[in-house]
């Protein structure tokens, strides 16, 4: 007999078919290789090859598979044609297909027009994420489908990738959000971003098979397929083969090789394989043990002394580092040494284990020790000043200067690298300059490294030790987890060992922080004394690979990990008040809480808030945005131009009695300067404009499907929403023109739109299938082109018998209400800058672009400047006070030069600053904002960037306005 | 910073300096080098593509910039502290567009780049919109003209060769054919007879004429997408060969294509926007020219047998079907339509590449994909995202996915 053989080498697994000539399954295995590809593979066959004798045809796909095969001159077919193969002969009635693998998904579509599709580069909701997400959550992928399945509700968990979602996650575990709830809203997340990051508006109907590992084993990604597809149990089909589907139509396709070969000929073919290419590689991190022992020597010399808490007596100063994923605590005595520290993973409950931790210390005490300060610094900040009473609450970048100075008083540079962040900052004048902290797709951080370990079978300990002698660390790049996730596994098909990538991740790390995160030019720009810490810096390999990227020697403090708790009781020490108001033992041991979620009712932004009840009746809140969610009234408030300039467009809109027409405009990029121009225009012609609703994630999420790009804006992408809006609003056409020129304001050397905003009604009409000639009008117009563009207009409304000199007037009027719109800005921005001046407050700047209004984009961030007692105005409030100035770049978007003349307007002004918010995948922010934080940084002013996207990582975005609202005080 | 604080590339330098080119289009660019010799410029064309070019490129630009950036300045980076060249005597060239896009600011990152370790070496415009001048470096008429020879018999050599080399039967020839061409043209600046365009066309096309091959015919697949990762193989990983080892022709349109479409998008702008100027006639004027030219190419090569591009007219009829003219930053609507027309004539397979996150082409590429496929619904059409940190391995499954996808689409 021949059999036919098919192995499918994923990134995490190996899978094996055997056929008989009957086409019967002999034989299936599904195992994961741990990275040992080649050996696994080799165990297999060894085993196929014991239970059978005979000849075999052998065939291998997967994404591992290729370059084994290639080297091993075995035949290769691709996994989503394998699959298809195999659909063909088992499920011949299937519609479409759904495949999720380690690292890939993939979509086919079998009828009407056969179609398949793959996850892009930037692509995260698979497998991986999956087991990522897991680690995260501290439960096996076993126990997350369990707990998924008993959820109540799912919360809204960006799925593009997994660096993103942890950014949602962190905060919903931090807010006591169930772990089913979020479990669930996981699994959900894999099949949005499937459905609408494959599906790209193809709908998924019919007979529809799910397949690969994820799919089989998880039955609450089943479940929420089925639910989101509306499938039935008829038409959602979960074949008994799915984990080793595609090995299946390997062993087709196999079938229809030439040649078979005898078990022997194959062993030795795998076994006599070497890799095709090599990989880059760079020197080791330590030649040999004494190196290391010199090394080890060397950073032994930072560190703070103990001190026997059962011995001492007096006073004593309690700081607590409420992170994001663990929670560290220090008491120090009178002479600033040790007497208590911890350090511990929190599992999304930070309250309940500093409350333990407390405990513990009281009894410690005894009678001896009196807290006479504390403080607490990080994500939990607030929380644990409300609960237990802690007397301060210091922003992280304060507590770990704070305890760096200890290390070392001149210390210029310092960089914390946690578990989920990353955080430097440069000294300057023994205040903190300049903040940079890790955005999402910038974000190696430690737990990637951990969950690489686990992927691995390592404690995360012995796997970075592994890396410290490897011969030849592997180059990985140094973008986000997923990117090097994609190199590993390239790195394995170059047959790395284990050693040479843990240095390599180890290396890449490192090298994330410094030319992502920091961006450093070159690694002399960073300084000259540098202080690390961070949970991350006490792994020796990422220490080592640090000062090889930098050139020099760096203090790392033994108590690297305790760095914030250390600072932060310190802090307390500095800062003592008469009496502490820490919650006492006796309070302490009657506190309970209770904790339950509600919905905002104060304003659209609908936040969602998690209520803590204590035991005594007092109440904290937290998810709010602002200050009204904490009951405070709207007069109270600071005022803020964003809600000025959002309540100005909302109110510009007109109507008339007759209309003509309704006209549609999206509220959405440009059109959150422009609308002024057209509802004064079409209510002059007598039409109805009608304005899309206000963006939620609704919105975005209902336009989802029709989005071709997901590496595009998010402003970009809201857009979809808004043209379904409209359609929905049944409006008569949707006018939507494309600009490649913005108006020039004589700001700069030309006057475009970027190209996204440009030309995104093209798009919308080639994506969008509900869109057609008659009720989407896109013309390309050039505003500055009056005639032109009268004629253009003329256009479109000539069939509703309006004359061009009517559209020459309304274009007038059009202008006027701009120009009305612009001047009120300006006038309001005055305004508020007295309001400021008066009572002295700090006036930030908030940069952005006009889209930036949307809440739903800009995530309520002026609310929050509110609440940490600043008045805030845009940029185009003060661009016209002051003339462009001198750039290193070629200044040619309108928007964009606005950023340039408000940055030099704002050097000027001593009581101003700029925060620029860039939108996530903005190209020309990266040409701008290296620019705009130039001219601040020449004329002394610190630079603060937000990044912001589908998702609010609000507590990063409040680490940074606090250190920054700290640095000028 | 005063704008005009930068080292000028002066007169005086034109006799000392070396200068420094990237790698872009190598054929393209070897006889480019060999003309402005000619014309008193020592060019070097950069082949340095090692892991350093990106590092390089990593360290000094803003890693959000698109990828061709980062290569660009890296390579030039990696060049200059290679030691090879004497940093006195060096100046670098760069070209520079114009436009809505990015693409227009890499002269200043280059710049931004070379502030701190060399700012002493100058850094030329290569531009044909008066965006930039300098004193040592001006483009004369006969310059030009030679430049659009260049291009014109650059692009024929790229053409044949993808036509010949997957039905080369002794291998070698074609690359054979290849260096007897470029030597051929590197003589004819040397002896004069560069400007003889139909002779030399003739010898080109004879030479790979010559070329022995089996008469079968194998999958094309076009390669379209922003114009540096389209062509530099350092960008795209080898893309044409690895095409070539898998069994496929490649079918890359070539750069006068893009030539054609910058000034076509001078003609556009006043046509779109209803105005007229100096610059919109000469444009007019330019482009019949140089489209007739092409022409005469196209017409020697279907005479010879070969497959000729697609008349630039053709195109833009393409671009009129599938998206407006007027989307024109980056390669704007020059994307769609050689999607359009190749799927139009047989070429069903294409692969787009791109920058990760270039913006022109989340509307030009990726937007315009579905559009594409609802007018060619056999089109087989594969996006490739390239940046620092994209996998080989990554890239080449989603290629081998559209390979294997070329019997079951069309087969319908």
């Amino acid at each position: 007999m021949i059999y036919r053989v098919g192995v499918d080498v994923g990134s995490t697994t190996v899978k094996c078919v055997v056929l008989s000539d009957g086409d019967e399954i002999l034989h299936s295995v599904y195992l994961r290789h741990y990275s040992l590809v080649k050996e696994t593979v080799l165990e297999q066959l060894r085993a196929i090859f014991q239970k059978f004798t005979g000849k075999f045809k052998i065939a291998i796909t997967g994404s591992a598979g290729l370059g084994l095969s290639e080297a091993s001159r075995l035949n290769f077919v691709q996994e989503v044609h394998s699959a298809s193969l195999a659909i063909k002969n088992l499920y011949p009635d299937a519609d479409a297909a759904v495949e999720l693998g380690g690292e890939d998904a993939k979509i086919l579509f079998l009828t009407g027009g056969v179609e398949q599709r793959m996850n892009g580069s930037c692509a995260g909701g698979t497998g991986a994420f999956i087991d990522q997400m897991a680690t995260l959550l501290k439960v096996s992928g076993d126990e997350l489908d369990f707990l998924a399945l008993k959820a109540e509700k799912k919360y809204p968990i960006a799925s593009r990738c997994g660096v993103f979602a942890k950014s949602d996650i962190q905060p919903l575990l931090n807010q006591g959000a169930s772990i089913m709830d979020v479990s669930a809203s996981i699994f959900q997340a894999v099949v949005d971003q499937t459905v609408a990051g494959l599906a790209q508006g193809r709908k998924i109907q019919g007979k529809v098979l799910f397949l690969g590992g994820p799919l089989h084993f998880y039955k609450a990604l089943r479940k929420a397929f089925k639910e989101t597809l509306g499938l039935d149990d008829e038409h959602a089909v979960f074949p008994e083969l799915a984990p080793c589907f595609m090995a299946y139509g390997a062993s087709l396709y196999a079938g229809g090789c030439e040649g078979e070969l005898d078990s022997e000929e194959i062993l030795t073919r795998i076994e006599d394989s070497k890799p095709t290419q090599g990989v880059a590689s760079f020197e080791p991190l330590f030649n040999d043990e004494e190196e290391y022992a010199r090394f080890v020597e060397r950073h032994s010399n930072a560190s703070v002394e103990d001190i026997d808490i059962s011995t001492y007596e007096g006073d004593a100063y309690l700081g607590i580092d409420a992170g994001s994923t663990t929670t560290k605590i220090v008491l120090l005595s009178e002479d600033k040494k040790i007497l208590y520290s911890h350090y511990t993973v929190n599992n999304g409950r930070p309250l309940d284990v500093v409350c333990e931790r407390l405990g513990e210390l009281y009894s410690l005490m005894g009678d001896r020790i009196k807290i006479v300060s504390s403080a607490v610094t990080g994500y939990g900040e607030d929380l644990l000043r409300s609960a237990l009473k802690v007397d301060f609450g210091i922003v992280e970048t304060v507590a770990h200067f704070t305890s760096a100075l200890e290390f070392c008083p001149e210390v210029d540079f310092i960089i914390d690298i946690g578990g989920q962040d990353i955080k430097c900052f440069k000294i300057k004048n023994k205040a903190i300059d300049n903040i940079m902290l890790n955005e999402a797709c910038s974000s190696g951080c430690g737990s990637f490294i951990q969950t690489f370990a686990n992927a691995l079978t390592y404690p995360v300990e012995k796997f970075a030790k592994l890396g410290l002698y490897a011969k030849n660390p592997v180059e990985l790049g140094s973008r986000c987890t997923v990117f090097m996730n994609s190199a590993v596994k390239q790195a394995q098909k170059d047959g790395a060992s284990i050693e040479d990538i843990s240095a390599g991740i180890s290396a890449s790390v490192v090298k994330n922080a410094i030319y992502k995160v920091i961006r450093a030019r070159s690694t002399s720009e960073l300084g000259k004394h540098i202080v690390v810490q961070g949970g991350t810096f006490l792994n020796d390999a990422v220490l080592r690979a640090f000062e090889r990227e930098l050139g020099i020697d760096v203090i790392r403090p033994q108590i690297a990990g305790l760095m914030g708790a250390y600072g932060s009781a310190l802090y307390a020490m500095n800062k003592k008040n008469d009496t502490s108001t820490l919650i006492t033992r006796e309070e302490l041991s009657c506190f309970t809480y209770k904790s339950n979620t509600v919905t905002c009712r104060g304003c659209t932004a609908h936040c969602s808030l998690d209520i803590l009840s204590f035991g005594d009746g007092r109440r904290f809140v937290s998810g709010n945005r602002c200050e009204k969610g904490l009951g405070k009234k709207a007069e109270e408030i600071y005022p803020d131009i964003y809600s000025f300039k959002y309540d100005y467009l909302k109110g510009c809109v007109k109507m008339c009695e007759n209309p003509k027409a309704r006209v549609g405009i999206p509220l959405c990029l440009n059109n959150y300067e422009l609308l002024p121009f057209w509802s004064a225009m079409l209510h002059h012609l007598g039409f109805d404009t009608v304005v899309s609703d206000d963006s939620t994630r609704r919105t975005f999420v209902n336009g989802q499907h029709t989005i071709p790009s997901d590496t595009v804006c998010y402003p970009a992408k809201i857009v979809h929403g808004h043209i379904l809006n409209l359609l929905e609003k049944g409006v008569d056409f949707i006018l939507y023109p494309c600009q490649s020129y913005n108006i020039d304001e004589g700001k700069g050397d030309n006057h475009y739109n970027c190209p996204v905003v440009a030309y995104y009604p093209e798009l919308l009409m080639a994506n969008m299938e509900e869109l057609n000639k008659d009720n989407f009008v896109y013309p390309h117009i050039d505003l500055n082109r009056r005639k032109d563009l009268v004629k253009k207009l003329e256009k479109v409304f000539s069939p509703y018998g309006v004359t061009i000199k009517q559209v020459e007037d309304a274009v007038s009027y059009g202008f006027d209400a701009l120009m009305e719109y612009r001047k009120a800005i300006t006038e309001k921005g005055k305004e508020l800058v007295s309001f400021a001046r008066e009572r002295k407050l700090p006036i930030i700047v908030l940069a952005g672009r006009p889209y930036h209004l949307d809440p739903e984009i800009n995530h309520g961030v002026q609310k929050l400047i509110s609440t940490l007692g600043a008045v805030s105005v845009s940029e185009d409030a003060v661009c016209d006070f002051e003339r462009t100035p001198h750039l290193g770049v070629l200044n040619q978007w309108t928007y964009h030069s606005r950023l340039y003349t408000s940055a030099s307007y704002v050097a000027t002004q001593k009581d101003m600053q700029l925060v620029q918010l860039v939108s996530f995948g903005c190209g020309i922010d990266a040409i701008t904002s290296d620019e705009v934080r130039a001219l601040l940084e020449k004329n002394g002013k610190i630079y603060t960037q937000l990044k912001i996207d589908e998702i609010s990582n609000f507590g990063a975005i409040k680490i940074r306005l606090r250190s920054l609202l700290a640095a000028i005080e | 910073m005063e704008n005009n604080e930068y080292v000028m590339f002066t007169k005086e330098m034109k006799k000392t300096h070396t200068i420094l080119v990237p790698n872009m289009l190598p054929n393209h660019f070897k006889i480019i080098i060999r003309l402005m010799k000619k014309y008193g410029y020592n060019m070097v064309l950069l082949e340095n593509s090692a892991r350093r070019v990106v590092d390089e490129g990593l360290k000094s630009v803003h890693n959000d910039t698109c990828y061709p950036a980062l290569l660009v300045i890296g390579q030039f980076l990696d060049a200059l502290k290679s030691g090879e060249y004497e940093l006195d005597k060096t100046a670098l060239l760069i070209t520079q567009t114009g436009g809505g896009c990015r693409a227009s600011n890499y002269i200043h990152l280059l710049r931004k780049a070379l502030a701190t370790d060399f700012p002493e070496v100058p850094v030329i415009s290569l531009n044909f919109s008066n965006t930039e001048k300098s004193d040592g470096f001006k483009l004369t008429v006969g310059m030009v003209l030679g430049l659009v020879n260049c291009i014109f018999y650059g692009d024929l050599i790229m053409t044949l060769y993808n036509q010949c080399k997957p039905y080369e039967i002794c291998d070698g020839d074609t690359d054979i054919a290849l260096n007897e061409c470029l030597e051929y043209m590197y003589d004819r600046i040397e002896k004069g007879g560069f400007g003889k365009r139909k002779k030399n066309y003739r010898y080109i096309i004879d030479k790979f004429n010559s070329v022995k091959r089996i008469k079968i015919r194998k999958p094309r697949v076009g390669i379209v997408g922003e114009i540096y990762v389209k062509y530099s193989p350092l960008a795209n990983n080898n893309l044409e060969k690895f095409l070539l080892k898998e069994g496929c022709e490649p079918v890359v349109p070539g750069l006068m294509d893009f030539v054609l479409y910058c000034i076509v998008n001078y003609i556009n702008d006043g046509k779109i926007y209803g105005f007229s100027n100096m610059r919109t006639r000469v444009c007019s004027l330019l482009y019949g020219l140089l489209r007739r030219m092409n022409k005469t190419v196209n017409e020697m090569l279907e005479r010879n047998g070969f497959t000729p591009a697609h008349d630039f007219e053709e195109l833009r009829k393409e671009a009129d079907e599938l998206i407006h003219q007027g989307v024109k930053m980056g390669e704007g609507w020059l994307i769609t339509a050689e999607m359009g027309c190749l799927a139009k004539s047989g070429t069903e397979n294409i692969v787009c590449t791109q920058p990760f996150g270039c913006l022109p082409n989340h509307i030009v590429a990726k937007g315009m994909s579905r559009r594409v496929k609802e007018k060619y619904p056999q089109a087989n059409i594969v996006a490739i995202d390239y940046d620092p940190s994209a996998t080989n391995v990554n890239q080449e499954n989603r290629l081998k996915l559209m390979i294997a996808n070329i019997g079951s689409t069309q087969k319908v």
